[in-house]
């Protein structure tokens, strides 16, 4: 649905030239969300505004359902524009008007009439669960309804695509975790494509079927988030479970990509005699399973025979001090 | 007029303590009323027009001066520098010597340099560069964030102008114009010194040139009421359409 290939942008800030974006690679499937997670400065934003062009890159293509925006200008770009919807870390609402007239806004824009706007905002705000704040002021909401508005008045157009900009950057923890249900019932109920950046592990954890970790413009790491997990040394597995620093040479990390109903640590010990001493660990529900990573030292002459086993299982074993 | 009110002024102020003067201002307020009413007509009329002219002019310059600027909707820092510049050449100007400048501008637009349309094109010129500094200012509060989201729906550029930036900015825009009107009061007395007709030009003809200080006292009472109907309205109505 979106597809974005070596995308490149600069900045000139005063003599230093800031590569925002690096040569970036991006690909989202259909029905899709897909996170990009990085410290401020990492290009999120940039990569975000580059894929509905309110930053045009230097070089690379964008496209998203088909269409390569890089290549429109002026009306049809906009046209296009009017395809994707997007929703804003400080929400962007017109102060001057109504939650209708800010829902109802970009429909204005295209030249609906205002008998069908009127039919379309009653929908939507029931759809983001506003129906009776039509007639308020945005001042007049707290964060997340602001931002119900916001995602309301992304979804005005009927877009396939919807950006997201630090949604939730700016809402306490309770009103990000609702809003974050309201985006994944969204993509489920209208098949949206959803692209969000972010800088907090746990919007990628409760809602992300894909991620990207991004530094310094460019991707570290990218892919699904179960199978990121599957893989040694991935940093969205260490970010998204941070254990201790690893204890001593028998220190192993075992991650659990799906929940198990075997006892397996017992079996362990039962059939190899090793030890086995837990230092830390975690079960997370992301992307929907249950995923669980320990820390654990594991002692015994029959050690790499029981890491094997655990391997043969399906769980996935680093050796901490390797 | 059947009597000169000057000379019955004259008679009631001879001789007074401080309570008798003002018992004779209050004596001869009718008397000096016919002029007075006249004076306030011809400051309206000339405030007025002035105004419409201003915004007429002044809010596009404003609205240019944010637009072309840097980061702005259509760059164009050339013409930015170059609006910016009259603007402030006709800001840095003092009225009563921008009006003298003028003199052969207003005589070819009017056929006149004396009454209060005449004075309508000096105020106009020295409201426009001040109304057009104010727009700019309550059109640069305007959340940039807002515009963007705006072009990120697909909207045009003068849509965003219009639909976006001068209502976001209307409380501002609004506390300008009141501003400027007010302004404009002062500077219409300015332009009674030359000749323009208004309340300015009783308080220098009879106040001044005359030393009949009744004149002076009803001129000013009657500007600082204007002026504050002026404000009273326009901080109503920027209330009104307060929505932060």
């Amino acid at each position: 649905m979106i597809d974005a290939v070596g995308l490149h942008k600069a900045y000139r800030l005063k003599k230093h030239r800031v590569n925002a974006l690096n040569g970036v690679d991006l690909h989202v499937e259909p029905g899709e969300i897909f996170g990009v997670v990085g410290q401020s400065g990492a290009g999120k934003s940039t990569l975000l505004r580059s894929i509905n062009l309110l930053e045009r890159p230097d070089a690379g293509t964008v496209h998203v359902a088909g269409e390569e925006l890089t290549a429109l200008r002026g009306a049809r770009l906009r046209a296009a524009r009017r395809g994707i919807g997007m929703v804003h870390q400080h929400f962007a609402l017109l102060s001057s008007r109504t939650v209708a007239g800010n829902v109802g806004f970009p429909l204005e824009v295209s030249g609906v009439d205002r008998a069908r706007r009127r039919a379309r905002v009653g929908e939507l705000l029931e759809l983001v669960g506003l129906g009776d704040k039509a007639r308020a002021y945005p001042s007049q909401l707290s964060g997340g309804q602001k931002q119900r508005v916001g995602i309301a008045r992304a979804l005005a157009s009927r877009p396939e695509v919807l950006l997201s900009d630090e949604a939730t950057s700016a809402l306490d923890p309770e009103t990000t975790e609702s809003i974050l249900v309201l985006l994944r019932r969204l993509r489920d109920e209208l098949g949206l494509t959803i692209l969000l950046i972010t800088h907090e592990m746990n919007v990628i954890k409760r809602i992300c079927d894909s991620a990207a970790i991004m530094e310094s413009g460019g991707f570290r790491e990218s892919g699904r988030v179960l199978d990121l997990i599957g893989t040694p040394g991935s940093l969205l597995a260490r970010s998204l479970f941070p254990l201790p620093a690893h204890s001593g040479p028998e220190t192993v990390y075992v991650t659990y990509p799906r929940s198990f109903d075997e006892p397996l640590m017992s079996e362990l010990t039962r059939r190899f005699d090793v030890d086995v001493n837990i230092l830390g660990g975690g079960v997370e529900k992301v992307a929907g399973q249950s995923v669980g990573r320990l820390s654990v030292d594991l002692r015994g002459d029959r050690r790499d025979q029981a890491l094997t086993y655990l391997s043969d299982h399906g769980l996935l074993v680093e050796e901490a001090a390797k | 007029m059947t009597t000169d009110p000057s000379l019955v002024i004259a008679a009631a102020t001879e001789g007074a303590s401080a309570w008798d003067s003002v018992a004779a201002f209050v004596r001869a307020w009718p008397a000096m009323w016919p002029d007075l009413w006249l004076g306030t007509l011809d400051t309206v009329y000339m405030v007025l027009w002035a105004t419409v002219f201003s915004v007429l002019v002044g809010l596009p310059l404003g609205v240019l001066l944010v637009t072309t600027d840097r980061g702005g909707l259509t760059p164009a820092p050339a013409v930015r520098t170059v609006l910016s510049g009259i603007v402030n050449v006709g800001r840095s100007l003092p009225f009563i010597v921008l009006m003298v400048a003028v003199l052969s501008l207003t005589r070819f637009l009017v056929g006149t340099t004396l009454g209060p349309t005449a004075a309508v094109v000096p105020l106009s010129i020295g409201a426009i560069p001040f109304f057009a500094r104010l727009v700019e200012t309550s059109l640069r509060e305007v959340d940039r964030g807002v515009v963007e989201a705006a072009h990120a729906m697909g909207t045009r550029r003068t849509t965003i102008v219009g639909k976006v930036m001068l209502p976001e900015a209307l409380p501002g825009l609004i506390a300008g114009l009141v501003m400027t009107v007010v302004t404009l009061i002062s500077y219409s007395a300015m332009a009674g010194a030359i000749g323009g007709g208004g309340l300015g030009d009783l308080a220098i003809r009879e106040g001044y040139q005359r030393f009949n200080e009744h004149y002076l006292w009803a001129t000013v009472i009657l500007l600082i009421v204007i002026v504050q109907i002026a404000q009273s309205l326009g901080d109503l109505l920027v209330r009104r359409l307060s929505r932060r």
